[in-house]
């Protein structure tokens, strides 16, 4: 070859190297143009199996054309197809039921008990801006007015104890307006959840400025009726959906200081780094919460339009106070222990960056390509 | 997916947006940041979808139901809800970070460590739309009917607000959204390439006319000398121009200009008949040449080294 002239490229190696591997290039490309289409599901268990050992051929393929050729095309080609093909095979493969299982069983309420200072601080900020609208409204009535203004619906100082009375037993009679009610309620209620967390990015203030102004209106209102004699009333007619709705925006705002705790004090970690994490498990805890909003929503709505007992109303507040308890409490415990204890046991192993390659089979020795 | 040609890959490929992550084989695979006007693009594409999508079912059920009731409102109103908020994290979730729009564009979301996307990074990253998107859309399109006569000040502050979030992507090197930074996610381009005709291969043609049987040969001989001249990056501009808009007449063109830039800077004094099959030889035996020192450890990256 060290001759003056080359005469012919045919004896090329990457033109050879491509001839020989370009068929298992292909039923890789084949394979996961289908997965990308379709979702894994519709490839057969054959073809399942095939992926793993296609998908690390070509990615060898893809370190030697690195260091052999010359041709833009095939390297661009190789690389963007084993990006595809590594989400594919890294990629998540649960099903959508277990994924939902997981979430409701373990993941929410991990979550949760993982943030139980952030939900403290919510929580007191809440119930001290509770307390501060009704010791306010209490000596002063006008500052129902200044606290309340919004949200009264024709319920103010102004009113008479029998309207105010009505207001917390009128029932409606067309079940499609409660739906709309309900509903409006939940989408509102829900959003203002989100940006209670997604404010948590500019240093929490704007979430901490929601909840006090949340426990504001709870205060003016308590005061407000306490004042008439209606209190055992009004908690009646509040808790059995306040319990879940209040709690989710406690929750809510304890996700949003999260995301301010990461990104205000990021500690050893970089900020992005913080940020990732807490991030994540905020955005659980929102989910979750949107999920409890849409149960107030519901009880709010439907069941406190047509029920007006008052026993029965506190033994739904008692009922659902004690299931979010129990769930936040004590779901998935066992779970948690376990992992725990796996952690300890693997944190002396190497670790690999990315995820654990459920697909792959373990090999060992050299890979062969398979054709 | 649209095949995307080579061409469009390049300039970005070059440029600060690759970013590299590690396989668990130990392999560095390389990703481009997919830039801010796909981005918007598939985010337009998705936000009419989800119009048609409400504007689809309200028409359907209430044709359905027969007129409007409250029930349908409720349902709707509910809907509507779940599509602002919950349309990217199902589509991203079920489609490996992927949403019509992006599939459409040829984007996708990734973890930024290259690990699983998690669900929970996708929530993250898609809660906070509400936020960065409509919050600051709302106020700018409607804030007469938020805060009526708010003062200036007010829609200052929220034109800057929203004037922050929205084009946050374009003020860090990452190309992050305050949702990718809150998830540790990066969004990447990653389009459908399609594997070409090698080149080399086909630059070695029988001659038209020629009895059959005829063994291919190369019209044009090139020396050692000749050959040492350019490297690799010189290489590939010239694959480049090759598969540029074959057949077009500024193909021709460039072939032509190239080809004669070619010839004078490695005094080719053979006979040249045709511009295009001239260059293809050349290509074939300039790499040629290339990956054989390649093979022997030295690499001469363009026509300054060595």
């Amino acid at each position: 070859m060290a001759a003056d002239k080359i005469a012919a490229p045919r004896q090329m190696r990457s033109v050879e190297f491509r001839k020989e591997r370009e068929a298992t290039w292909q039923a890789l490309e084949a394979l996961i143009a289908t997965a990308d289409k379709d979702g894994l599901r519709t490839l057969g268990a054959e073809q399942l199996a095939r992926l793993p050992h296609l998908y690390r051929a070509t990615l060898s393929s893809l370190s030697v054309a690195r260091s052999i050729s010359l041709d833009r095309a095939l390297t661009d080609y190789l690389e963007n197809l084993v990006g595809r093909a590594y989400f594919v095979v890294y990629g998540t493969r649960q099903h959508l039921r277990r994924q939902l299982a997981e979430f409701f069983l373990w993941k929410l309420p991990r979550a949760i008990r993982a943030a139980k200072w952030h939900i403290l601080v919510s929580a007191i900020v809440t119930i001290a801006a509770a307390i501060a609208a009704f010791q306010l409204t209490w000596s002063d009535m006008d500052y129902y007015y200044a606290f309340a203004g919004d949200m009264a619906q024709g319920r103010t100082p102004a009113s008479s104890t029998a309207e105010l009375r009505e207001g917390l037993y009128h029932t409606e009679s067309g079940s499609g307006m409660l739906a709309t009610f309900a509903a409006s309620l939940f989408s509102h209620n829900a959003r203002i959840g989100i940006l209670a967390f997604a404010t948590g990015f500019v240093a929490g203030l704007p979430t901490l400025f929601l909840l006090f102004y949340n426990g504001l209106v709870l205060g003016a209102f308590a005061a407000l009726f306490h004042a008439r004699g209606l209190g055992v009333d009004l908690w009646a007619w509040i808790l059995p959906h306040g319990v879940t709705e209040l709690a989710a925006v406690v929750l809510c705002g304890a996700a949003g200081f999260q995301l301010a705790h990461a990104l205000v004090f990021p500690g050893a970690r970089t900020r992005m780094d913080s940020l990732r994490e807490h991030g994540r498990s905020a955005a659980v805890i929102v989910l979750g919460a949107v999920c409890m909003l849409f149960v107030a929503g519901m009880i709010e709505g439907i069941f406190r339009q047509t029920v007006t007992s008052i026993p029965i109303r506190f033994t739904v507040a008692g009922a659902t106070t004690a299931w979010w308890i129990y769930y936040f409490g004590f779901v998935g415990r066992g779970r948690d222990r376990r992992e725990a204890a796996e952690r300890a046991a693997t944190s002396l192993r190497p670790h690999l960056p990315g995820s654990a390659p459920e697909l792959l089979p373990q090999m060992s020795g050299p890979m062969e390509v398979s054709r | 997916m649209n095949p995307v040609s080579l061409a469009a890959l390049r300039p970005a490929d070059h440029g600060k947006l690759v970013r590299e992550i590690v396989t668990p084989e130990g392999i560095p695979l390389k990703f481009t940041l997919a830039r801010a006007g796909d981005r918007a693009g598939a985010f337009v594409i998705d936000t009419l979808a989800q119009i048609l999508v409400i504007v689809a079912i309200s028409w359907g059920l209430s044709l359905a139901t027969g007129g409007a009731s409250s029930w349908l409102t409720a349902v709707i109103v509910v809907l509507a809800f779940l599509l602002a908020n919950f349309y990217f994290a199902f589509f991203e979730v079920r489609w490996q970070g992927a949403t019509p729009g992006k599939r459409r564009i040829g984007i996708r979301v990734i973890d930024a460590r290259g690990g699983q996307l998690e669900t929970s990074a996708v929530l993250a990253r898609n809660l906070i739309r509400e936020l960065e998107v409509w919050t600051p859309l709302r106020f700018l399109l409607a804030s007469d009917l938020m805060w009526p006569d708010a003062p200036g000040w007010a829609r200052l502050l929220a034109g800057g607000w929203a004037f922050v979030f929205l084009f946050m992507p374009v003020f860090n090197k990452d190309r992050l959204r305050i949702g990718d930074m809150i998830a540790g996610t990066r969004v990447v381009m990653q389009p459908k390439v399609v594997l070409v005709p090698d080149l080399a291969e086909e630059a070695i043609v029988v001659p038209f006319g020629a009895p059959a049987g005829t063994k291919p040969t190369a019209t044009h001989t090139f020396s050692d000398a000749q050959l040492g001249i350019y490297g690799i990056y010189e290489l590939q501009v010239l694959e480049g121009v090759l598969r540029t808009n074959p057949g077009d007449a500024s193909h021709v063109e460039a072939v032509r200009t190239v080809s004669e830039k070619v010839r004078q800077k490695i005094r080719y004094d053979g006979q040249v008949v045709n511009d295009e099959q001239f260059l293809r030889e050349f290509y074939a035996a300039q790499r040629a040449h290339l990956e054989q020192k390649l093979l022997f450890g030295q690499r001469r990256e363009d026509k300054f080294s060595k």
